[in-house]
């Protein structure tokens, strides 16, 4: 039987739905020792910003029931750093490139996007929601008059199709959805994390040196199927799917809930090669059950 | 060499002391593995699901072995505390630096080991083949792995309780034994390092470090378990390095800590 994985988000055909959530993959580099770059749908590097972010103190990660919590604080070498030495890595492979863009002021975000504009990569995707960085990030993700009025402005700067990543953490993620598609987005990815807390109850302190941090991995799986399933409802744009995805089967319910495409995140930290068995099984699953295009299956459970 | 996550069978497994245990599991990435190295050791679990960092204590790269002491110090190691001969368990590996000895040939070495940092630093004893002498740091207690450093060096211990060796730290011990060398390489807690550090400098020696941090992959990717540099690191172009792959060992001088 021949199979069609492929799928296009914007215009920009993805070999397969497959692709890695940023920040749990680096640029590529660390990974590329255990899977083959190439069977990928897409790389979404870790959020770059437009100079050297240190990042946040130690303990950054901690590991909570089922998932971890993470403070790394958008650490990166720069636009420039990456520019020169990342993306080129990345074009070595035959896959496609995203990049996840950070700021602090809708200035810095315009800064990261027109000196990528210019640069051999597929698309970009707007980190509007990381809840580890105090001053903006988050808080353009969390209204959405807000979250619309920077896209907008981003999307007149911004040459390559342009996702925008929705924060889990407010109280209607459809809202939030519509807000971007109004505004220009071309595609949404959700989940990001979950805002969460941890205490060493021997020391009495907070586990992560910022206090809260971002909840991730299989034990938020549920949440973020929902609100995919939501987005889905609201919005015509296509959807990324992501949050806890460990296998075939979760990439599946992403996909059937509304997903174009899904990423896996902390599964990484797991297994390195998880990425590319959610390949694997993703056309096992097709062959039981007879399915020819990937196509038919998103958004496709019963109502 | 290329990393990898296998699945490697327990050969057998002892309890050193209390809390202590000594685990020597057959992977055949045993044969790539240096000094001052470490392994992830994943929890069966699947609560737990992150790796959990730890030291090889020694490698036989022919029986394609790997040792590895750890204290238990929370559910994972917990687990692993209870693993038994031809039971399974999964490790990524082997990840980090890990020490060049090649380049301290015709120095004098002292290997400093403190409590559960003292394992790694058997496999450092073993491999130096110049002048070396050792100083383990213990809070009390059996003083595990001791006599497994005896056969290699002339060791001396340092106890905060007194009940062996030099009442105090493992600097108090270098002192009381009028210790000297070229080259101090050190693992254990974080006070004991930096006394280290600041030892080293002070008596014109080099130092060489093993950090620990939580971590989450492993493998530089999420940098989650990073170091203060004193300079921006040539990779994160900022002013820190990632301990799993650009470390777990650093020249003292390089980081702030």
């Amino acid at each position: 039987m021949i199979m069609n994985t492929s799928v296009n988000i914007a215009g920009v055909e993805l070999k397969n739905p497959v692709m890695t959530a940023s920040g749990t993959f680096g640029s590529g580099a660390e990974y590329s020792e255990f899977v083959d770059l190439n069977k990928l749908g897409a790389v979404v590097t870790k959020g770059v910003s437009a100079v050297p972010w240190p990042g946040n103190p130690t303990p950054r990660v901690a590991e909570v029931y089922g998932g971890m919590l993470n403070a790394i604080g958008l650490q990166n070498p720069g636009v420039d750093v990456f520019a020169s030495r990342d993306i080129p890595f990345l074009q070595q492979f035959d896959t496609k490139v995203i990049v996840n863009v950070c700021g602090k002021t809708v200035e810095d975000y315009i800064a990261v996007v027109e000196r990528l504009n210019e640069e051999p990569i597929d698309m970009m995707e707007i980190n509007l929601s990381c809840p580890n960085v105090k001053a903006g990030a988050l808080a353009f993700g969390q209204d959405a008059k807000v979250l619309a009025g920077v896209t907008s402005a981003l999307r007149m700067v911004c040459k390559k199709p342009m996702i925008i990543k929705l924060s889990p953490n407010v109280s209607n993620i459809g809202d939030m959805a519509r807000a971007a598609e109004s505004a220009g987005a071309d595609a949404v990815s959700l989940i990001n994390t979950l805002i969460g807390m941890k205490i060493d109850i021997n020391r009495r302190k907070f586990v992560l040196a910022n206090k809260t941090g971002g909840f991730s991995g299989p034990a938020v799986k549920p949440v973020a199927v929902r609100m995919v399933y939501e987005v889905a409802q609201a919005v015509q744009i296509p959807i990324i799917g992501m949050g806890g995805i460990a296998n075939a089967e979760d990439a599946i319910e992403f996909i059937l809930a509304g997903a174009t495409a899904v990423s896996v995140g902390t599964m990484n930290f797991v297994d390195p090669r998880t990425t590319e068995k959610v390949v694997q099984g993703i056309e096992e699953y097709m062959r039981k059950y007879d399915v020819q295009d990937i196509k038919e299956l998103i958004g496709a459970v019963n109502q | 060499m290329a990393k990898e996550k296998q699945t490697a069978v327990v050969v057998k497994q002892e309890k050193l002391t209390e809390g202590v245990y000594s685990l020597v599991i057959k992977a055949p990435m045993a044969g790539q593995a240096r000094p001052g190295q470490f392994v992830a050791v994943f929890p069966k679990d699947k609560s737990h699901l992150l790796g959990r960092p730890i030291s090889i204590c020694d490698a036989d790269p022919a029986a394609e072995t790997l040792r590895l002491v750890y204290r238990v110090a929370g559910n994972g190691t917990a687990e692993f505390s209870a693993l038994q001969s031809g039971n399974t368990v999964d490790v990524l590996g082997i990840l980090g630096n890990g020490y060049d000895l090649s380049i301290f040939a015709g120095k004098k070495v002292i290997v400093i080991g403190g409590g559960i940092g003292i394992p790694p630093m058997l496999m450092t004893a073993k491999q130096f083949a110049g002048e070396k002498v050792a100083v383990l740091g213990y809070n009390g207690g059996d003083l595990f792995l001791k006599e497994e450093f005896d056969k290699e060096c002339t060791t001396y211990v340092a106890t905060m309780d007194g009940s062996a060796g030099t009442k105090g730290t493992v600097i108090d011990a270098i002192k009381a034994e009028g210790i000297t060398g070229d080259v101090i390489l050190a693992c254990g807690p974080m006070p004991m390092l930096r006394a280290v550090k600041e030892y080293a400098k002070g008596n014109g020696m080099m130092a060489f470090i093993s950090l620990e941090e939580r971590m989450a992959c492993g493998v530089g990717a999420c940098l989650g378990c990073v170091t203060k540099t004193t300079e921006v690191h040539h990779h994160t172009n900022v002013e820190n390095a990632r301990i799993c792959l650009d470390g777990p060992v650093f020249n003292a001088e390089d980081v702030n800590i």
